[in-house]
């Protein structure tokens, strides 16, 4: 494919977006035998270079997201089989480990807005356990004092997503995808309610009778009015390392406030802010502030680690944070983002069901209450 | 007989009630706003007609301007003026904490609000799909707060680069004293204050239960003053109702009450207290369903202000039967 002349050239499915979603699609479609290209814009605005990569059904869940939780439990079902594949097919690791996921509470308040949390999971039916402040620290010993008491969830995990999109290009290559820079500039449809391809901002085309969108924050721009309103929300992260017996902390430690991540390689990732800012990616100083400072009441010994960077990334949401998955628009269109702060959660479900819909298969169930036509219906969208 | 009327001796005759001298000095008794005091004993206004008056009795009229809560003698139905401008609801809801826009936008229908905070540190209004957008399609007035300022000065910026940003010189002002408490910092609070009146702020303090200080805030020329019940986002309802029944009989401006409210009941307090609006945000944000703890809300504010306004009895030691005792049947 690329030898091809690039000013028009053909497939059978063109995937707008090099990020986890849309490479993970590409990947499920191309082992079915599509011949697909996907259109890379360029790391500069995807949210999977700066997520954390935790896979946290249960410390994700929250009330009247039910339609959301469906999605998040099949998709954190579907993770070590993708992984699994993925490695197989690229020899590559992701660092996809079952770590489990300590939510603590480091005040009175906190316990109990903590334990709030821990009925509700019990009313949805999720895995968690109650822990005392001290069964907390000796699950944990690296926790601060100041830890009052949380639940642990056995099941949440983690993968470093930054791997994981190597691996997917890896993959999606190996499996036959074409995979050429530019940025989409529009869908073009052939008159009669049928996509036709895409046109990319150079003025280059490609013809195709099924595209997807999966442009995260720029999705909104692409696709049918009302379909994907999607807005981004800043997040900032901070990334430590540690060496070898400095590892802070065995699970995913969760705050009010913030949450440390401890990858298999020695890197800690703290996160993250939400901020309603736009298209704002400046790492500020109360920002970071802020994280370290949450971070260090938790797990004090974060002190100790080498400081290796932070980043801003925006998460694409949808009014009600789950993702619009599905067709919209014209005939052969699909958009699959607005996944918030679940894009490495979903990943695996996205592709299955979007690999469903180009072979007309069934469905994976969860994915009817994320249709992209929800928000025209509400008039929430505008 | 002679008696003294506001300090000057006026001949009545000898069977004159109260409601007579009042009519003597020129007032309809039946008016609002004044209160009628015999010998420094204020006479009930149903009173005033069946009061007898004697020999060298001292009453004075005094009419309730300035000094009382303006709106404390109005009319049930009177608007809800603030800033010089006239509500339909007497509920500002934050916009801070909630978990999705849909959630938001939701509450903000419920909750029959008409005029919303904005964090001016934490949205842009040069953004596209932020919360603003939300706002802007339910038609309400944006009032940008400066939370996150922990010194006048930051303050003071905050809420000028607001007014270039967001085309209002309306702020509610926040200074923090720390991140912890989150209560306000009051010498701060008030340095800011009289310099962004100066600058032709119409400026809304948030301020602790504290009548002294709202007093002063008064004094610098607020256009309301906005006590805490209890710390931001606590929940704990309102801690010290005494201070804030102080801060309303003194308050010659709109008493907000801002923070703490955590259920109806305590939303309905406030108002029954005297003030003359809620200010809420975590307690509908945070709730399990927030769009119906905001009609909760809405609800608690107009039963609160009615309530406030009707005239409750007093409370009593011992029972008193509400149907009649004497004429009943004997059925023995």
């Amino acid at each position: 494919m690329d030898g091809e002349d690039q000013t028009r050239s053909g497939a059978d499915l063109v995937v707008a977006g090099a990020g986890l979603i849309g490479l993970s699609c590409a990947l499920e479609a191309a082992r079915s035998g599509l011949e697909v290209v996907v259109v890379d814009a360029g790391a500069g605005e995807r949210a999977s270079e700066v997520a954390a990569g935790m896979i946290a059904p249960v410390g994700e869940a929250s009330w009247g997201e039910e339609a959301l939780l469906g999605a998040a439990l099949d998709s954190a079902a579907r993770w070590p089989g993708f992984a699994e594949r993925l490695e197989e097919e690229t020899g590559e690791p992701v660092g996809y480990r079952r770590c489990g996921a300590l939510h603590v509470g480091l005040d009175r308040d906190e316990t109990a807005e903590l334990r709030r949390m821990h009925d509700l999971h019990g009313e949805l039916g999720l895995e968690s356990e109650w822990l005392t402040a001290g069964a907390c620290r000796k699950l944990e010993p690296g926790l601060g004092t100041d830890a009052a008491g949380g639940y642990v969830a056995a099941g949440e995990a983690e993968v470093d997503p930054r791997r994981v999109l190597a691996v997917l290009r890896i993959a999606c290559r190996r499996a036959g995808a074409a995979i050429r820079e530019g940025v989409v500039a529009g869908v073009r449809d052939d008159g009669s309610g049928r996509v036709a391809g895409i046109e990319l901002a150079d003025g280059s085309r490609i013809d195709s009778e099924r595209v997807l969108l999966a442009t995260g924050v720029r999705l909104g721009e692409l696709a049918a009015a009302g379909t994907a309103p999607i807005r981004p929300v800043k997040g900032e992260v901070v990334r430590l390392r540690a060496r070898p017996g400095e590892e802070p902390c065995e699970r995913i430690i969760a705050s009010e406030r913030v949450y440390v991540v401890p990858r298999a390689n020695g890197e800690v990732v703290v996160g993250a802010t939400v901020e309603d800012r736009g298209f704002d990616t400046r790492v500020t100083a109360g920002g970071v502030h802020e994280l370290l400072r949450e971070a260090y009441r938790a797990v004090p010994e974060i002190a100790e680690l080498e400081l290796t960077g932070f980043a801003a990334g925006l998460r694409p949401t949808t009014p009600d944070n789950a993702p619009v998955i599905g067709r919209a628009g014209p005939e052969g269109l699909l958009v699959a983002g607005g996944h918030h702060r679940n894009g490495v959660l979903l990943a695996p479900f996205t592709a299955a069901a979007i690999g469903a819909m180009l072979q007309d298969e069934p469905v994976p169930e969860a994915v009817a209450a994320l249709a992209p036509g929800r928000f025209a219906a509400s008039g929430v969208a505008s | 007989m002679i008696v003294e009327l506001n300090g000057r001796d006026v001949e009545l005759a000898d069977d004159a009630t109260v409601a007579d001298a009042v009519l003597a000095a020129g007032i309809d008794p039946a008016r609002r706003g004044i209160a009628i005091a015999l010998d420094g004993e204020v006479v009930p206004r149903s009173e005033l007609p069946v009061t007898p008056l004697a020999e060298g009795q001292r009453v004075e009229v005094v009419e309730a301007i300035g000094g009382g809560a303006p709106e404390a003698g109005g009319s049930a139905d009177a608007p809800f003026s603030l800033g010089g401008r006239e509500w339909g609801s007497r509920l500002i809801v934050g916009t801070g904490g909630f978990r999705s826009h849909e959630d938001l936008e939701r509450a903000l229908v419920a909750s029959g609000t008409e005029i919303v905070t904005v964090a001016l540190r934490r949205v842009d209004p040069e953004s596209e799909g932020t919360l603003l957008d939300v706002i802007e399609r339910l038609g309400l007035f944006v009032l940008p707060n400066t939370a996150g300022c922990y010194t006048a000065r930051d303050a003071v910026r905050t809420a000028q680069l607001g007014r270039e940003a967001f085309g209002t010189d309306w702020v509610k002002l926040e200074v923090i004293g720390d991140d912890r408490t989150l209560l306000p910092d009051a010498p701060e609070l008030l340095a800011a204050a009289e310099q962004l009146v100066d600058e032709g702020f119409t400026v809304l303090p948030y301020a602790s239960d504290d009548p002294v200080l709202a007093r002063r805030l008064e004094s610098v020329g607020c256009a309301a003053v906005m006590p805490l019940g209890s710390p931001i986002g606590s929940g704990a309802g309102i801690r010290n109702p005494y201070n804030i029944r102080i801060i309303v009989e003194a308050a010659g401006v709109p008493v907000i009450l801002d923070a703490g409210i955590g259920t109806a009941s305590d939303a309905a307090l406030a108002m029954e207290l005297g003030c003359s609006g809620v200010l809420l945000a975590s307690a509908v944000s945070r709730a399990a369903d927030p769009e119906r703890m905001a009609a909760a809300m809405r609800k608690a504010v107009e039963a609160g202000w009615a309530a406030r306004h009707a005239g409750r009895i007093p409370t009593r030691l011992h029972a008193q039967a509400s149907s009649p005792e004497e004429g009943l049947a004997e059925l023995s």
